[in-house]
């Protein structure tokens, strides 16, 4: 158990910078998901964390010692593979002693604390199996099996759960947390799966072209955004984002002609260029409003997501309760108090 | 997944394998029969007419103490031979695998001796080790080790299993270098995390994920160090000095083409044919079975 500190890491592959100056400081027992598109960086971090990759410039303390020029083995971390990593020719009950050990742990304790595991994961009647005789579950419980045995002061996972088809990956996730609360060791979660990282973490790092783009909870990463990416990025169906200016400080005017009025002014904006955000769910129908023609309904039970565009051209998204009849045009009322404004030059929220 | 095409009727098929049959045919079970039939037979002095004496061929070669030395010092040979190759070929493989500089080059230029006949691989050995023109063996001279391979047997011996190896460790090092490469990279990663320093990831985690390619190989290289490298010895040492480097295939090559005792000949290639099925047999049967840990 312990606290993670990352102080300025930056990372270059050739000509190419990958992480361009990460600060992160972790607290004892916290999981942190790290969530980004495929080439942010995410995976990167986490192997310069895990000490398999090193920083070209930066600091990793783990428990306020200074790892940065050490080997993975001294770090004292444990890692759950995307692929799992086990060992193929070993059983379960090998490949979860196999780090204990080497440690030269003796042999009653390492088979009291792999037997300890893998009662806690259900996975004790797997002992003498190959991984090859496992399902893609089973292999994941072992690969967190072996990372629990070593009572590391770390966890880190790189994309655990992205093999497992989609019923399995909602139970291991649910489980993950368990796991996670219970042991109460600080995690590091690499996904890129925007879900995941909801439920998982106690608080995440939205990764963006190798920039920490935001590092909230997640309900204040969903709530403020800090800029126009982690806004389309979190939440699905994406947000909407309109182009308009401050007509006053309280009131901004769309492109598309329309008047939407703040619940919380933005002193001195009058006359600023803008992007107007609006998540697709905080849309509704109404008397007055939006002018929506619809181009595609998707159904999904008990709400119905609408594709269409304003009569300007603009491409909207909304989200709306129940059915929509098909073939009619709406007029959608955004929900003042839900409205994100971001400049238009620099993305960046322009908050209340 | 595996996509077949079905062919109505027997015709189409047959031609489609007749090919490889016909080579089989005529390069491999006309050529054995011949043989099995001839170890059957005894000749006389000038050829004239032959006798069918059952087993006597057998029996003779296999309670001569001169076959068994030649038998004994094959398998010597062949151990040596293999040990030598799939040692440096694992080393080699190793190395390659790294992420280092030219390795491309480095992967191709290794592949080179390979492609390298065995005659021209001899002279290349004999250019570099003949006690008076070669550049090693003036210097070993020079060093005041008496080197000589024309005089020496054990020295012979050697000189022949080193050249034999050398060629051998081309054909090695692809297999190796492509088992190591199939290997996840993560399961490597996973055990440098548990604390597992190099040498240990080597032998708790490459070697017996190898270990189907080892065996593989193993017996490859028996193969080969049994019957392919007839022309090795042949350009360097001809089996001599004496008998110091004769194995079972030059003796039956000395046996049968210069002596022309064709019957014993015969007897020893039908004998050496079993060793092959045998070894055949256990490659089939253990390398199949055991694909994967």
């Amino acid at each position: 158990m312990a606290t993670l500190n990352l102080r300025g890491i930056k990372k270059r592959f050739g000509d190419t910078q990958v992480l361009h100056g990460i600060d992160l400081d972790v607290a004892d027992g916290e999981m942190i998901v790290i969530v980004g598109a495929s080439g942010c960086g995410k995976s990167t971090l986490l192997r310069i964390v895990s000490g398999l990759e090193s920083a070209t410039e930066g600091q990793i303390l783990i428990g306020g010692r200074d790892v940065t020029a050490l080997e993975p083995a001294e770090r004292d971390i444990a890692m759950v593979f995307q692929n799992y990593a086990l060992y193929p020719h070993m059983s379960v009950f090998q490949n979860m002693a196999y780090g204990l050990k080497i440690r030269g742990l003796p042999k009653a304790e390492i088979e009291s604390r792999v037997a300890e595991a893998a009662k806690l994961l259900d996975i004790g009647h797997l002992l003498d199996r190959k991984p090859r005789q496992l399902s893609g579950g089973q292999r994941q419980r072992v690969a967190m099996g072996r990372a629990i045995v070593r009572e590391p002061h770390l966890f880190l996972f790189d994309e655990p759960l992205s093999n497992l088809d989609a019923k399995l990956r909602v139970t291991m996730r649910a489980e993950i947390r368990r796991l996670q609360r219970r042991l109460a060791v600080t995690s590091l979660f690499v996904t890129h799966d925007q879900v995941e990282a909801m439920t998982l973490g106690d608080r995440l790092v939205v990764m963006h072209q190798g920039r920490a783009a935001q590092v909230a909870s997640p309900m204040e990463v969903w709530s403020k955004p800090a800029d126009t990416y982690v806004a389309g990025f979190i939440g699905s169906p994406s947000m909407n984002f309109l182009p308009a200016t401050m007509e006053q400080d309280g009131v901004v005017l769309l492109d598309s002609g329309e008047r939407l009025t703040l619940v919380t002014p933005i002193p001195g904006s009058t006359g600023r260029a803008v992007t107007l955000g609006i998540r697709p769910e905080h849309l509704s129908p109404a008397e007055a409003g939006l002018a929506l023609r619809v181009e595609l309904l998707e159904p999904l039970g008990s709400e119905t997501v609408v594709h269409g565009r304003m009569p300007d051209g603009t491409a909207l998204t909304a989200k709306l309760p129940g059915m929509v009849p098909e073939g009619t045009d709406l007029l959608l009322r955004p929900d003042s108090a839900w409205l994100h404004v971001f400049d238009r030059e620099t993305g960046r929220r322009i908050s209340a | 997944m595996s996509q077949s095409a079905i062919f109505k009727g027997v015709v189409v098929p047959y031609l489609l394998l007749a090919p490889q049959l016909l080579v089989t045919a005529v390069f491999f079970f006309w050529p054995a029969a011949q043989a099995i039939w001839q170890s059957l037979l005894r000749e006389d002095a000038f050829g004239l007419n032959s006798d069918f004496v059952w087993f006597e061929n057998f029996v003779e070669v296999l309670t001569d103490p001169t076959w068994l030395d030649a038998a004994l010092r094959t398998a010597l040979f062949s151990v040596s031979v293999a040990t030598l190759a799939l040692g440096s070929a694992l080393f080699l493989a190793v190395q390659a695998d790294r992420n280092i500089r030219g390795a491309t080059t480095y992967k191709t230029l290794l592949i080179w001796p390979y492609a390298v006949a065995p005659a021209v691989a001899a002279v290349l050995w004999l250019f570099m080790f003949h006690p008076n023109i070669g550049v090693f063996g003036r210097a070993l001279n020079a060093l005041g080790i008496t080197w000589d391979y024309r005089l020496n047997g054990a020295q012979a011996m050697t000189l022949v299993i080193f050249a034999s190896a050398w060629k051998q460790v081309s054909y090695n090092f692809i297999f190796f270098l492509a088992g190591l490469q199939a290997i996840p990279k993560s399961v490597l990663e996973a055990a440098a995390i548990d604390g597992a320093s190099p040498r240990y990831r080597f032998w708790t985690v490459v070697f017996p994920l190898l270990s189907p390619t080892a065996f593989f190989l193993l017996v490859v290289n028996l193969t080969y160090a049994f019957f392919e490298t007839f022309g090795v010895i042949h350009s360097l040492t001809q089996g001599g000095p004496g008998k110091s480097t004769e194995t079972l295939i030059y003796r039956a090559y000395s046996d049968g083409v210069m002596n022309l005792n064709l019957g014993t000949s015969a007897a020893q290639s039908v004998i050496l044919m079993l060793l092959v099925i045998a070894l055949t047999f256990v490659q089939f049967r253990f390398v199949e079975r055991r694909v994967h840990y």
